[in-house]
């Protein structure tokens, strides 16, 4: 299952009410304000420090960039559209609105 | 051969009221509930206050939809759940639900059911596709 | 593979309909087949000709259009476009009205949804 969070974590609860959901082997992708969650030392890392030690999580490149968001946490693939289409052809998706 | 009938989740993560999303994704619901198509719905964090009973939305001039929802088993919609942990975390017990319709049977009232996050997670894999409603 | 898209915001107001532009660009150049695009909620406001951005921005109702006239089959709901008074005669070529057993069967029949919104 790929789940996508598209929220910044410092003003939501999305990313970690989706963390309780996801299960091992699933994917996580990060975009639009969700990536605000990949940069490093926030109050949030540990959160996607032990994320990455169960499943595979990105972060879309667009997002990233319009964001100046350069230090990810150790773990974090970036990834661009076509990647994230790839994702899509590998697993069912659910959208964390 | 009949093809095989498609297993369609929607989940429900917004408050109601204060945005439509809640009141236009129930349209879609009682829409899609008529065609052949095996639908469940699943209120998960601010989700689980659309099903608060007692809602009245009159004060405030807007239409609400707490009548349809009492109706919802009307409409072929069986398969509705609700996360425990949503609920509890927000000071909600099964007592706060409203009724969804009533048993074929017994005639006895029916309310969504409560279930873990675990069971929900293992439903949503089983999902040919999911909306987020 | 069939994938279909579903567009919850307004244009510029919110980056999920260039989040799904930029997602719909990609699944084309890698060989997949879009099912359909569907408009719900504030969503219908991408595709009305009446939209006039600054000439250095994008003009996002021209781009969902030229993407209709490749073929794509792009709906805006009708009671989401009732409501907000958005009616044929305002809409972009090569986008249609028309109701939701449409995304019911982008549902039921694309093999993968994608749903962009707030």
């Amino acid at each position: 299952m790929l789940h996508t969070v598209n929220k910044s974590p410092f003003q939501n609860t999305t990313l970690t009410d989706c963390a309780r959901f996801i299960q091992d082997g699933d994917v996580l992708l990060l975009l639009e304000d969700g990536v605000f969650a990949a940069q490093v030392g926030t109050t949030h890392s540990a959160l996607l420090e032990a994320l990455v030690q169960r499943v595979k999580v990105y972060a879309l490149q667009a997002d990233l960039k319009a964001r100046a968001i350069t230090n990810l946490v150790p773990g974090i693939q970036i990834t661009d559209y076509s990647g994230f289409v790839a994702l899509v052809e590998e697993h069912k998706i659910h959208s964390w609105l | 051969m009949a093809e095989e009938i498609k297993k369609i989740m929607f989940t429900v993560r917004k408050a109601p009221h204060g945005s439509i999303y809640v009141y236009e994704g129930l349209e879609v619901k009682l829409i899609m509930a008529a065609y052949d198509a095996d639908i469940s719905v699943v209120f998960m964090d601010d989700g689980v206050f659309a099903l608060k009973q007692g809602q009245d939305t009159k004060e405030l001039g807007i239409k609400g939809f707490a009548a349809t929802y009492g109706a919802l088993m009307d409409y072929e919609i069986q398969k509705v759940y609700v996360d425990r942990h949503s609920m509890e975390v927000r000071g909600m017990t099964e007592a706060d639900l409203l009724v969804i319709g009533e048993d074929e049977e017994t005639e006895e009232p029916v309310k969504p059911q409560v279930i873990d996050a675990q069971e929900i997670a293992a439903m949503m894999a089983e999902q040919h596709n999911i909306l987020s409603f | 593979m069939k994938i279909a898209v579903c567009i919850y915001e307004g244009p510029y107001n919110h980056e999920a309909s260039d989040s799904a532009y930029n997602f719909i660009k990609a699944a084309i150049d890698r060989g997949h087949e879009i099912q359909g695009i569907f408009f719900y909620h504030d969503g219908v406001y991408n595709v009305t000709k009446l939209m006039e951005p600054p000439q250095d921005d994008r003009h996002i109702a021209n781009r969902w259009s030229a993407l209709g006239a490749t073929g794509i089959d792009i709906v805006v709901c009708i009671a989401a476009a009732k409501r907000r008074g958005i009616v044929d005669d305002v809409l972009v070529p090569n986008v249609r009205i028309s109701g939701l057993g449409q995304l019911t069967m982008m549902a039921i029949q694309a093999d993968r949804m994608v749903v962009f919104g707030d």
